[in-house]
């Protein structure tokens, strides 16, 4: 994947940049979402400089939260899947690349890519089973659930990931970008998941528009239509939930690297696949930008309401020191926008646009 | 009873009973095999064998790898006991599935709700826990009745994920909220004279025994309703066919509303039984969603007899699960019999592939 994703992130900026000075005709949508990308990019860049270090936490949580929501949305945005066991790529991703460092001393950056494999190795058997006996809907979302429930398990009451205390990352002396540490506020996090960020979006650009994509999507719309046509209906929806795997194993892999702790519940836990959902849904589900949009808004919002709470207003008073009111307003968040605006924030802009 | 059937959803729960779903009071088929959910009776009994050997082998090893009867028959006895409840909270799910076709995600967290209600009761006032009933199920009832209105219904509520999205972020609203109110320490709720009995050697606590026999009480109470009132009759209408119903001059809107509102009802009642024999937390209810999810497709969705049947077994797999694998968590058994289920029988074990 990071093959496709490094070829893909050098021509469309040439392109780009050609198609601009000559008024070419108009840029083919991937390379008009690569360019925007890339922009986003270099904004993004400067930020850890200009912001104060505690917005610095929240910057890298957003994208930690970016780096699922791109996962997942391949899969149940542009595949139409509903996965609603994200956490067990996630955990997946984040144990893998905490057990090899741990207890073998292996770089993160090669945990994360031996986590994505193991995900999406998983992944695949998952799905294959889930297609092969035609789960749908309801059937395929609470078939995904249980399997990251019964990761969680296991890995709970396994001796060989730690049970229920999970792993703590070493500590080293100094900084190292082969071990991904720093100091704690060192803007290097920001931009290695920057990075991770940027690569994994135009991952799902570069997806969205190739032959395996446009099959899935079209899969998504009518499988029965697309299989009739001799779309090879099993084999891109395993590639499909392989790639979305593999995206939300290297936010689990970052994640342990930047928190410096895993444990079951933080890398297996339903509410890790409840936030990935909660973001894409909340930005546009099956949108390019959805998840951008989501991440910045469900990322942000516990920082909110903490400096909310630190100097509450009368009527919340008795609110301080009691934790929940983050996920309560993006629950709430989460209802309004399915009930309002079903398209999600993104989606429904852009159908304003085009009118 | 059996299956709730739904013109969507036919492939999963047959209608094998839709046509005398209509039929006036008194015409309902025989009631085992409405319990079991329609087909002949020769394919039932094969099933009921089925399980039953499955059953009877699972018990035996058990038996073989603890090699103590009194072990054995005390998980029995318990997984039973647990699981008459298990069945009365899938009972609300399965029939706000088979009658709305909504996956209700947040069944859990309302259950979480009623049993701070019961907490919240005892405490303020002192009363018997089981006389919370009086508060919780009205209470509940209520407040399904209004998310049904207020959230679910109308267009915004259309499709499948939508439907799941909203009950699942209501879930999360309902649990932060009982997080911000009432912190997460957990509280007891205790039975006054509550008593121990031994049954051929199980100890059996009076509040377990309680609970079994109110969700069974209960469960026929919803038994009756569906099958020999006019209410009922009008339910399973709607299950069957909700246009034809809608012609015949049933209020089609309001039946959904209070079916939403009966299941979460049934998941209040369920909560006030089970308050004294758990801790009660802010997040308890996602514990006993999955069981119940696990229930409703193992009894097939939209079956309400399943459910209590399905119940029962799954509170046998938590028990002996813990005998099979030590150390871990009994839910891991339930989800290994979810899977398998869910990809060889997604109708359930009394449904026919369509």
């Amino acid at each position: 994947m990071t093959g496709i994703t490094i070829a893909g992130g050098t021509g469309p900026a040439g392109r780009g940049g050609t198609g601009r000075a000559t008024k070419a005709p108009p840029l083919r949508p991937q390379n008009r979402q690569l360019a925007i990308l890339l922009v986003l990019l270099l904004v993004a860049i400067p930020l850890p400089l200009i912001l104060p270090s505690a917005q610095g936490a929240v910057a890298v949580r957003i994208l930690i939260f970016l780096l699922m929501a791109v996962g997942w949305n391949i899969m149940s945005g542009f595949g139409g899947m509903f996965s609603f066991g994200h956490a067990a790529y996630f955990g997946l991703g984040a144990y893998t690349s905490a057990y090899l460092l741990v207890e073998h001393g292996v770089s993160p950056w090669i945990g994360m890519l031996a986590g994505m494999a193991v995900a999406a190795g998983v992944a695949v058997v998952i799905g294959y089973f889930a297609f092969r006996y035609k789960l749908q809907g309801a059937y395929f979302a609470l078939a995904t659930f249980a399997f990251a429930e019964m990761l969680r398990l296991i890995v709970t009451s396994t001796e060989f990931t730690n049970k229920a205390v999970g792993f703590s990352v070493p500590l080293i002396q100094g900084s190292s970008l082969w071990k991904i540490q720093f100091a704690a506020d060192s803007p290097a996090y920001f931009w290695i998941a920057l990075a991770l960020a940027g690569l994994a979006g135009a991952a799902s650009i570069l997806f969205l528009h190739s032959r395996s994509g446009r099959y899935v999507t079209a899969i998504r719309d009518d499988e029965l239509a697309a299989a009739s046509l001799g779309t090879p209906v099993m084999r891109h929806k395993l590639m499909t939930v392989a790639l979305s795997a593999a995206i939300t194993a290297v936010a689990g892999a970052f994640y342990t690297q930047y928190y410096l702790f895993v444990n079951p519940d933080l890398a297996f836990g339903s509410s890790v696949s409840i936030q990935a959902i909660a973001t894409v849904v909340i930005g546009g589900i099956g949108t390019v930008w959805g998840p951008v949009v989501g991440a910045i808004i469900v990322g942000s919002l516990s920082d909110v309401t903490a400096t909310l709470l630190r100097t509450p207003p009368d009527f919340l008073n008795f609110l301080q020191g009691r934790s929940g009111l983050d996920v309560a307003l993006y629950a709430i968040l989460l209802i309004l926008i399915v009930r309002l605006l079903p398209k999600g924030i993104v989606g429904t802009a852009m159908a304003r646009w085009r009118r | 009873m059996s299956n709730i059937g739904n013109q969507k959803g036919a492939a999963l729960a047959p209608d094998a009973e839709a046509p005398g779903a209509a039929s006036p009071r008194g015409k309902a088929p025989h009631p085992l095999r409405a319990a079991l959910g329609g087909g002949g009776n020769a394919a039932i009994l094969k099933r009921v064998a089925i399980i039953g050997g499955a059953l009877v082998i699972a018990i035996a090893v058990a038996l073989l790898k603890s090699g103590s009867g009194l072990v054995v028959w005390q998980s029995v006895v318990t997984g039973l006991l647990m699981g008459g409840l298990y069945g009365l909270i899938a009972m609300g799910l399965t029939l706000i599935f088979g009658v709305l076709d909504i996956v209700n995600f947040a069944h859990g967290a309302l259950l979480a709700v009623a049993m701070f209600i019961a907490f919240g009761v005892v405490q303020g006032t002192g009363l018997h826990p089981y006389l919370t009933l009086l508060v919780a199920v009205p209470a509940l009832f209520l407040i399904g009745g209004v998310v049904h209105r207020g959230l679910l219904s109308g267009t915004g509520g259309g499709s499948l994920e939508n439907q799941l999205l909203i009950t699942l972020g209501l879930s999360l609203l309902l649990e932060n909220g009982l997080l911000m109110f009432f912190g997460a320490e957990p509280k007891t709720v205790t039975l006054p004279g509550d008593f121990q009995f031994g049954l051929f050697g199980a100890v059996v606590t009076g509040a377990r025994l309680y609970a079994f026999v109110g969700a069974l009480l209960l469960g026929a109470l919803l038994f009756w309703l569906l099958r020999r009132t006019r209410f009922g009759t009008a339910i399973r209408a709607v299950a069957a066919n909700g246009p034809g119903a809608e012609l015949v001059g049933i209020n089609v809107r309001r039946i959904h509303t209070l079916t939403f509102a009966i299941g979460t009802a049934c998941a209040g009642a369920a909560a006030v039984l089970a308050a004294p024999l758990i801790t009660v937390t802010p997040t308890l209810g996602e514990q006993f969603n999955i069981t119940a999810f696990v229930v409703v497709v193992l009894g097939g969705m939209g079956n309400v007899g399943g459910a209590l049947v399905g119940g029962l077994l799954i509170g046998l797999v938590e028990q002996l699960t813990t005998i099979y694998m030590d150390g871990q968590s009994s839910l891991l058994g339930v989800f290994v019999v979810f899977v398998v289920v869910l990809f060889l029988r997604p109708q359930g074990l009394f449904g026919r592939r369509a």
